[in-house]
């Protein structure tokens, strides 16, 4: 009993720390209509950025944020802006995928380039000492994340509920050509949402850096269990994705532990399979709104 | 008020509008008429900012507005309410409301603006918290009415209100329509329900495979034989 307490406490630190990365992705899909396979290497740039800032300035990992969450939205806002905004006219809206997986691998490269394919341990500050929660016992930063990823959600959904640019937001995702009638600048909120999307995950590696060793190639273990993520939790919703990920992060606690750790992906890709086939609008999916696209 | 000057317009190659040209003065209600197909919706969709001209401009109260962008307009004044109604499905009825009043000038007035429309449209006070996609095809017509006026524009277009709408939901959308000009606002109304709409304005031109045919105060264009034959099946 002690052992499958501490598995579950396991399972839903791991899901924490996947939702907050599966929710700026979820967000760029819902609205941007954008699948963002460069979403990974946004995290792997914020958690290199909190690296540097660390043990450059000698501050506390979390303190990075102020400054990481920022440039990532600058990241993310320029991504839209230059990269994909420019292919919205394309014939064929694949080609914004392409240009998304050429981002993913010019990043991978050029954090090779300056930081060679070592790892970087940022300095921990005590996050990864234990704390006993009743039967259970978690590292201190897993809870920060757990406790951040909640908020996150919490925050968002206000956000896109209650403010005047969240339901422009929203309002665009559901029918562009009647937002922009509206005169939103349907431009502009993509710009926004792209930039909140990678603020997210910009939030989520200065509590991530911490705890894992950072390396070029980071980004695309994270940003895989998230499109399963996703998916489970139905494109666009982050309810969803916070569930989801809580979901998957069970999973992926219980198949390592009575399953075998080498088949813990296995059975994670064959309940996104199953998922596809059986649910492809997800656990939270409403229909896929048709953006109105118009000539 | 709004002066379109020698429009030629059309979406990539094809060309829809050949040198088209009409005035609406304020407060005056003015009408399109014409068959499906002739760039009624092309002609609004241009002065809206959505399509660009080839050649020719669009003016609004002497400002050529034909480069802007379509939220550029409506922060002008103009606003559209589309074909097609077009609302935010996942939204409620006062949320669609709310977004109608983005626009700068009406942000700020918004809950006055929404108490005028309300009383306008009494219906949609009982429907306010409802999702827009659970409403009839007429509600979400008056809701698709309600929203372009929460823009406060000054010149409001309507593109087919009428389309897809049962004949007795047709007498109450134009009931709408007459009200909403008889307060003082400035109407564009495209429609294939060339008697209603004549009834309901001032002046009208007639569209006719991208060229305008006629135009005359309405009256006069009940009686033409032309607009009779080919529109009225009279």
């Amino acid at each position: 009993m002690q052992t499958f307490l501490q598995i579950i406490a396991n399972g839903l630190m791991l899901g924490g720390l996947f939702a907050i990365v599966a929710v700026g992705l979820t967000l760029i899909f819902g609205i941007v209509k954008v699948v963002n396979f460069a979403h990974g290497e946004f995290l792997m740039v914020g958690m290199y950025l909190t690296f540097l800032l660390t043990t450059g300035l000698g501050v506390h990992p979390y303190a990075t944020a102020v400054a990481v969450i920022p440039i990532l939205f600058v990241l993310g806002a320029v991504t839209q802006r230059l990269l994909i905004q420019p292919l919205m006219q394309a014939r064929d809206e694949h080609i914004q995928i392409f240009a998304t997986v050429g981002l993913s691998t010019a990043l991978i490269n050029l954090a090779l380039l300056i930081f060679g394919a070592d790892i970087a341990n940022t300095p921990n500050y005590g996050v990864r000492s234990q704390i006993e929660i009743g039967p259970v016992r978690i590292l201190e930063g897993q809870l920060w994340i757990f406790l951040a990823a909640i908020l996150l959600v919490i925050g968002l959904q206000l956000f896109l509920a209650r403010t005047n640019t969240g339901r422009a937001i929203r309002a665009t995702a559901q029918n562009r050509a009647a937002a922009r009638l509206m005169g939103i600048n349907d431009r502009f909120i993509y710009v926004l949402t792209f930039g909140i999307g990678a603020a997210c995950v910009g939030f989520g590696s200065a509590l991530i850096a911490p705890l894992y060793p950072t390396s070029p190639t980071i980004g695309t273990y994270f940003v895989l269990i998230a499109f399963v993520i996703v998916v489970l939790g139905g494109l666009g919703s982050i309810p969803g994705a916070f569930f989801g990920a809580l979901i998957i992060g069970l999973v992926d606690a219980l198949s390592g532990f009575y399953i075998g750790s080498d088949l813990r992906e296995a059975v994670v890709f064959g309940i996104f399979l199953v998922i596809l086939i059986l649910k492809p609008s997800g656990l939270f999916g409403t229909r896929v709104s048709q953006s109105h696209v118009s000539p | 008020m709004l002066d379109v000057r020698n429009v030629d317009a059309g979406y990539g190659s094809t060309v829809i509008l050949q040198d088209v040209s009409l005035r609406v003065e304020a407060g005056e209600v003015v009408t399109i008429v014409g068959a499906n197909g002739a760039g009624k919706t092309t002609t609004l969709r241009t002065i809206s900012g959505l399509v660009t001209p080839k050649s020719g401009g669009v003016f609004f109260e002497g400002e050529e507005i034909s480069k802007l962008q379509p939220h550029d307009v409506v922060d002008r004044g103009i606003t559209l309410i589309p074909e097609g109604r077009q609302l935010f499905p996942d939204m409620s009825v006062r949320e669609n409301l709310l977004m109608g009043a983005h626009r700068r000038d009406a942000r700020g007035v918004r809950s006055e603006t929404l108490a005028e429309v309300l009383d306008l449209f009494p219906r949609l006070g009982e429907r306010l918290e409802q999702h827009a996609s659970s409403l009839s095809g007429g509600e979400q017509q008056m809701v698709a009415i309600a929203r372009g006026m929460m823009a406060r524009p000054r010149l409001l277009m309507f593109d087919e209100p009428s389309l897809g709408l049962a004949p007795i939901i047709v007498e109450q959308v134009f009931d709408v329509i007459s009200k909403v000009a008889a307060s003082g606002m400035t109407v564009l109304i495209v429609e294939q329900n060339v008697w209603h709409t004549l009834k309901a304005a001032d002046r009208g031109y007639v569209l006719e495979n991208g060229e305008m045919v006629l135009d005359d105060a309405a009256e006069a264009l009940l009686r033409n034989d032309h607009v009779r034959q080919a529109y009225l099946g009279i």
